[in-house]
């Protein structure tokens, strides 16, 4: 819930925020994902789980991600520019941007059984 | 041996009221092939002596075998008459000398049956076995261990016992006369208390003097062990008990019968009360945790739910609910119930709070997940059971009603009160709750469906894809999925029919790390007997606690499919650093490695099927490519059918 009011929270500051689009690097970003542990809780795919909530495919705004790293006061703990440039942000984003789309589970015979 | 030897050698302990039992002689060794006493019934003792070594000569014309040093039945003879009272399987243990002369009965006397001697590399797999075993067949076994370097290895498991309601009978050889005892080791490491060091996670300890004192004490052990709240007990054997032969002094020894204590059942007044305040619930919600303590358990539950069409959330410490079942709820509904009844919770206050570790102060901030108007009823054992330094409860979260009942017996009286006060005007009402339970559970299907699908064929593979491989294999078997252990996102609770209490299993209860591998044996060993397939999820972290209880699966014979969960860390711990360096302004520190320096498993990349392969299991890796996961598990699969313990190496998704 409190992770849900958050992202509440950052949508609306995107917002104000300029309509900025992520400028980065997916090459650098798929790097920096990893480096900066993002993978440890959002899977190497962003794909979420039980300890970090999915981020790709399809992530949230550049604007509305950066508000929520920033500012989070859910499970997340906040990083501080210190901690996660806005650079590496960037290229964060563009990596999750180019996720491809999920298959559809009914095309999955795992999932169908 | 001579009687007169016999009779003038000096008894080692004095203090040790000697006794005598019916039918050993000190004239004639004990007969090493001798079936042990069936002294379940003391009337069935053997009433007549057995015959002299002249007499046995002249009958039986055979030269005089060459009799023990002893001159009578060893003590730790009549403690495994004692034990087999009890019809104890199987005894997983790592030897030592402290119990050298039980050991020796077990084998010899015993002829190594009930129990069975299971060999350990450690003594924390050793308990391990048997908390798995235990959760499979609901009958403890027993484990041996040396008194002081034993049992402080196999305390984390004893830890993991105690809080998982499980019992396990530990009996720890110590040598208590100093002036006998030998030099070296049990005199330098001995102790006066053994027990003192587990005294805060054992429901009771007791370190006889005497072989009477041990019948009594060993079925006293069981009978509290197996009474709900179940636990561990321990006893303390003296080494000198076990080894010197029976006294003939004062009565024969017998042993107590063993008949087991009904388990605590609610109070009627307040099994009413909750009936009522159930029953006259607008959305009312069951949660459970280790409140089935067998499949009996869950058809109450089940019962229970039906009759008033409440969800129920299932913490999962044991296989409580179907996750089949258009009732199953998941934690998040607890914010629209009016009536919550929680049974068998270990965390009442976790299930209707939530902490949120991101506090101004690096602290932490309580948030409430229910309406303050929610009322709430509480059926638990574990008041029953509370040690004063080692704690195992919760905050303390205030209730409506408190039943401190083992809830498993209290359900049928909860049930008819329910019945009975459930008006007429109620039952349209409480119908249409489960209509919309059964699209509420259609709808959170395909949300879960959607999210496994999500990096489907990603490398490393997903968890969600290792879990629906793993259920491809093995869905056409008698399946039994024996530990969980590290985070797989829950995905075979969320996706695997668990609908028969051997399905799932639980987890450790301590969240003692190094669970996983020897549960899994144990609860492995428990299916072999039954005829079942095991399968576990074992993490990388838990199996490298203790790695040498994959020798003892391969040892025994004990057919187990292990599909590793390589995520190559401790995850559970990566967000604990990272947050501390998130509060402190400054990048974590990750080395040459992927997570914060001290909670990856990596450079070098530990071979796990190599190590399995090393202790005798079928072992194929590493599988980093999720193409490669099915076939390989299939080959696997054959392997485990034939007898012979499977492990894959599979490199995974973090969670």
């Amino acid at each position: 819930m409190i992770m849900f009011k958050s992202l509440m929270t950052a949508a609306a500051l995107s917002l104000i925020a300029t309509a900025a689009s992520a400028a980065g690097s997916a090459e650098k970003g798929k790097e920096t994902f990893i480096k900066r542990g993002c993978w440890e809780c959002h899977g190497f795919q962003g794909q979420g789980g039980s300890a970090g909530a999915r981020l790709a495919p399809d992530p949230i705004p550049f604007d509305t991600l950066k508000a929520f790293v920033r500012s989070t006061n859910g499970q997340m703990p906040p990083f501080s520019e210190n901690v996660v440039p806005d650079s590496d942000l960037e290229d964060i984003h563009a990596y999750l941007s180019s996720i491809p789309k999920s298959k559809d589970p009914k095309t999955i015979p795992l999932l169908n059984q | 041996m001579s009687q007169s030897k016999t009779t003038h050698q000096p008894s080692r302990r004095h203090f040790l009221a000697g006794v005598a039992v019916a039918g050993v002689a000190p004239t004639l060794a004990p007969q090493a092939d001798a079936a042990p006493l069936s002294v379940a019934d003391p009337s069935k003792l053997p009433s007549a002596l057995p015959p002299t070594e002249r007499i046995a000569v002249n009958e039986t014309g055979m030269p005089p075998q060459e009799t023990n040093r002893i001159g009578g039945k060893a003590g730790s003879d009549f403690m495994v008459d004692v034990i087999k009272t009890l019809d104890i399987k199987y005894v997983p243990a790592n030897c030592a000398s402290s119990f050298r002369a039980l050991h020796e009965s077990l084998i010899d006397y015993g002829h190594n049956t009930t129990p069975e001697y299971i060999s350990c590399m450690h003594e924390e797999s050793a308990v391990g076995i048997a908390h798995g075993y235990f959760k499979v067949t609901g009958k403890p076994l027993m484990s041996l261990c040396h008194g002081t370097v034993g049992l402080q290895h196999a305390t984390m498991a004893l830890y993991n016992a105690w809080c998982d309601r499980v019992p396990v009978i530990m009996v720890g050889g110590t040598d208590l006369d100093a002036a006998s005892r030998p030099p070296g080791v049990p005199t330098f490491h001995a102790a006066t208390d053994i027990n003192s060091i587990v005294r805060d996670y054992t429901k009771w300890d007791d370190q006889p003097t005497s072989l009477q004192h041990f019948a009594q004490s060993f079925v006293r052990a069981y009978k509290i062990a197996t009474t709900p709240p179940f636990g561990p007990v321990m006893i303390a054997l003296d080494a000198g008990l076990q080894q010197e032969p029976i006294k003939k002094h004062g009565e024969e020894l017998s042993i107590p019968r063993f008949v087991a204590s009904s388990p605590p059942q609610g109070d009627s007044g307040a099994v009413k009360d909750a009936a009522r305040m159930l029953v006259n619930a607008e959305n009312p919600i069951i949660i459970v945790d280790r409140a089935a303590r067998n499949a009996d358990g869950v058809k109450l539950i089940v019962e229970l739910a039906e009759l008033l069409q409440a969800g129920v959330i299932d913490y999962g410490c044991r296989m409580n609910f179907p996750n089949t079942h258009y009732l199953n709820k998941q934690p998040g509904a607890v914010s629209n119930a009016d009536v919550i009844l929680g049974m068998e919770l270990s965390d009442f206050w976790g299930a209707v709070n939530k902490y949120t570790d991101n506090g101004e102060d690096g602290i932490g901030f309580n948030s409430p997940s229910i309406k303050p108007q929610t009322k709430l009823i509480n059926i638990s054992s574990v008041e029953l059971l509370t040690k004063s330094n080692y704690q195992d409860f919760q905050r303390f979260q205030s209730v409506d009603i408190s039943m401190p009942a083992d809830a498993q017996a209290t359900l049928p009286a909860l049930i008819e009160a329910v019945k009975s006060a459930l008006p007429n005007d109620r039952k349209a009402a409480i119908e249409k709750r489960g209509e919309a339970a059964r699209k509420a559970f259609a709808e959170n299907r395909q949300r879960t469906l959607l999210a496994a699908a999500v990096a489907w064929d990603a490398s490393p593979i997903s968890t969600a894809r290792l879990c629906m491989e793993t259920f491809n294999a093995v869905k056409g078997l008698d399946w039994s999925l024996v530990a969980s252990e590290g985070n797989v996102s829950n995905w075979p609770n969320r996706l695997w029919p668990m609908e028969k209490y051997y399905h799932w299993l639980g987890r450790s209860g301590g969240y003692g790390v190094g669970y996983g591998a020897p549960a899994s044996v144990g609860a492995a060993l428990a299916n072999r007997d039954a005829g079942r397939f095991s399968v576990s999820i074992q993490s990388d972290g838990d199996l490298m606690f203790a790695p040498g209880v994959l020798w003892t699966a391969a040892k025994h014979k004990i057919p187990l499919l292990s599909v590793m969960h390589n995520n190559r860390g401790w995850h559970q711990e990566v967000m604990h650093v990272q947050r501390m360096s998130n509060f402190r302004n400054r990048p974590a520190n990750t080395g040459n490695d992927m997570g914060p320096i001290g909670t990856s498993i990596m450079n070098p990349d530990i071979e796990y099927h190599k190590l399995a392969e090393s202790m005798g299991w079928w072992a194929k890796g590493p599988i980093k490519d999720p193409e490669q996961l099915g076939p390989a598990l299939r080959e696997a699969v054959e392997v485990v059918k034939r007898g012979q313990p499977a492990l894959l190496n599979v490199w995974t998704q973090p969670r």
